[in-house]
């Protein structure tokens, strides 16, 4: 479904991914690890056209990525849960779920999906008129999330969803991104929390400044050895 | 006494009539800051546009009021869109200080080439309006207060039901907080940013031909002046935030018209600024500003 080959993305002079190739298959989660700095959210941001590679190739259901305009990559699927979680603090919650459908016309559908996601995040309904910059932080991550579902997408970018969560929100969160997946949304997964993600993935990949140094099946990587050793503690 | 009370409420008349000048250039201000961090210096030409078009639209054509202000809230904002794509998109990513002059050489652009085009003579608009005025107890209403504060209340409810309401309102409120995020909502930033540039531009063409219908006489300089008044308005509520530039507008207006009552009408300017830097002092991103919660 979607493919990186060979992908160098800079930031001015700081070669931020050195030829990165990464494959995600339709129904799958996959998940892309790695500590702070190693070109997780450059990744993410290339694949939603905020970013531009130099050269390599960013394609999607067999279509180049590498010249279309971001609203035109969220129109053809692909939605992004940046890191940080970005909500538009200066606007209700059902504003903000509103501009997640900002590409889509119809209404019913919409709507649809509105209640989906109040479905899954039931807190969001609750606090519906609330300005969504007084959330608390699980649940400005809940509506991140309800936000990238609105506009329907095929896959769904994550850049690490656990941040700064307690624990038993991080393993709520983490039941929730399956239960996407099961509903049909491929998921690309970017974690620093391995453990966590590594529990829910299919494959993974682990990045290191800008290389990606190991991938393969998600249980297999979380018994190795160096991936217990440099990301799981030992 | 009652003398004192008819001047008081004399002044309140007058100075939300130039209060609703200074709060309709103030919004283009403030939107397009908001949107790009931007002051835009060639604001009060637009409006200058604006007033030209307004006159041409009853001089040449003969059309009233109304068909009049809205041709010149088109051409405007055509206008608008035109400066913010040639000159100022290109420069998004560069320094602020450069986009600020490519403004400040926009404005004399539009000044000097005004005056090229049109020449730089004063014009006169033709009397739109019935010169009637009333004498409530005292107080004199001119029928072009009426119309003045009346337009500028209209715009200002649109400009809220648009914003708050509409689709094109809520990309512009989440460009403007976080333009990265707005992109991967699917918005199309460039189409908001120009969608801003037109609504800014027309209410600035209403106020120019207000302008042109209250003080009778324009001349392709006339911007300058009520565009930095504007600025301040702006400032003085919070640049960036739109009850602000209405409120600042206002409040700009209703000095004005006081310090002019008191009899000391050259001084209104340096009152008015005066009390910009008070409010800044006190509070610097002004009346309406927050403390910017910044994105979590
Ligand atoms: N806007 C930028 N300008 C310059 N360098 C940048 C910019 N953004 C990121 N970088 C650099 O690119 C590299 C990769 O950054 P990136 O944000 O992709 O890391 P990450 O894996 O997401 O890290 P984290 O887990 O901390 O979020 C880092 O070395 C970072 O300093
Ligand atoms: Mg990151």
């Amino acid at each position: 479904m979607l493919v990186l080959e060979d992908v160098n993305v800079y930031y001015g002079a700081i070669h931020a991914l050195k030829g990165i190739s990464l494959e995600v298959n339709q129904g799958e989660i996959v998940t892309l690890i790695g500590s702070n700095g190693a070109g997780k959210s450059t990744s993410l941001k290339t694949i939603s056209g905020l970013l531009r590679p130099k050269d390599g190739k960013v394609m999607f259901k067999g279509a180049d990525l590498a010249s279309i305009a971001p609203q035109t990559i969220v129109a053809q699927g692909i939605s992004q849960v940046p890191e940080g979680r970005r909500v538009f603090a200066n606007m209700t919650v059902i504003e903000n779920l509103e501009l997640g459908a900002y590409l889509r016309k119809d209404k019913s559908g919409i709507k649809e999906d509105m209640k989906r996601v109040y479905e899954l995040f039931p807190r969001l309904l609750e606090r519906k008129n609330q300005l969504s910059g007084t959330l608390s932080g699980g649940e400005q991550q809940m509506l991140a999330m309800g936000r990238a579902l609105m506009s329907k997408p095929q896959l769904l970018l994550l850049d690490e969803p656990s941040m700064g969560l307690a624990p038993i929100l991080v393993k709520q969160i983490f039941s929730i991104i399956k239960e996407i997946n099961a509903s049909g949304t491929t998921i690309l997964l970017v974690e620093q929390n391995a453990h966590m993600a590594l529990s829910i993935a299919n494959r993974a990949y682990v990045l290191e400044t800008g290389k990606i140094v190991l991938s393969g099946d998600a249980k297999q990587l979380a018994a190795s050895e160096e991936v217990r050793k440099a990301y799981l503690g030992g | 006494m009652g003398n004192v009370t008819e001047q008081v409420l004399q002044q309140i008349v007058n100075g939300l009539s130039l209060g609703s000048i200074y709060a309709l250039v103030a919004l283009g201000y403030t939107m397009v800051y908001g949107i790009i961090k931007l002051i835009n210096f060639a604001h009060g030409d637009v409006m200058m546009v604006g007033a030209y078009a307004g006159w041409f639209a009853t001089t040449t054509l003969h059309l009233s009021f109304i068909p009049a202000l809205l041709i010149a809230m088109v051409v405007s904002a055509i206008l608008g869109v035109l400066i913010e794509r040639i000159a100022y998109k290109p420069l998004r990513n560069a320094t602020r200080i450069a986009s600020l002059i490519t403004a400040i050489g926009v404005s004399f652009f539009l000044e000097y080439g005004g005056m090229l085009v049109v020449s730089p003579q004063m014009r006169t608009y033709p009397p739109v309006f019935p010169d009637t005025i009333w004498n409530v107890g005292g107080i004199i209403i001119k029928y072009g207060d009426i119309v003045m504060i009346l337009t500028s209340i209209i715009l200002m409810i649109l400009l809220h039901v648009i914003v708050k309401y509409s689709k094109i309102g809520k990309a512009m409120r989440a460009v403007s907080f976080d333009n990265e995020a707005a992109l991967l909502m699917g918005i199309n930033v460039n189409n908001t940013i120009s969608a801003t540039f037109a609504i800014g531009s027309a209410l600035a063409a209403a106020a120019g031909v207000l302008m042109g219908v209250y003080f009778n006489t324009i001349n392709p300089l006339m911007g300058i002046i009520p565009g930095l008044k504007a600025f301040v308005a702006a400032v003085l509520g919070g640049i960036g935030i739109i009850p602000g530039a209405m409120v600042g507008g206002f409040f700009l207006g209703l000095t004005e018209s006081f310090v002019s009552g008191l009899g000391a009408s050259t001084w209104r300017d340096a009152v008015a600024f005066l009390i910009l830097i008070l409010v800044l002092i006190i509070k610097p991103s002004g009346l309406f500003g927050k403390n910017i919660r910044e994105k979590v």
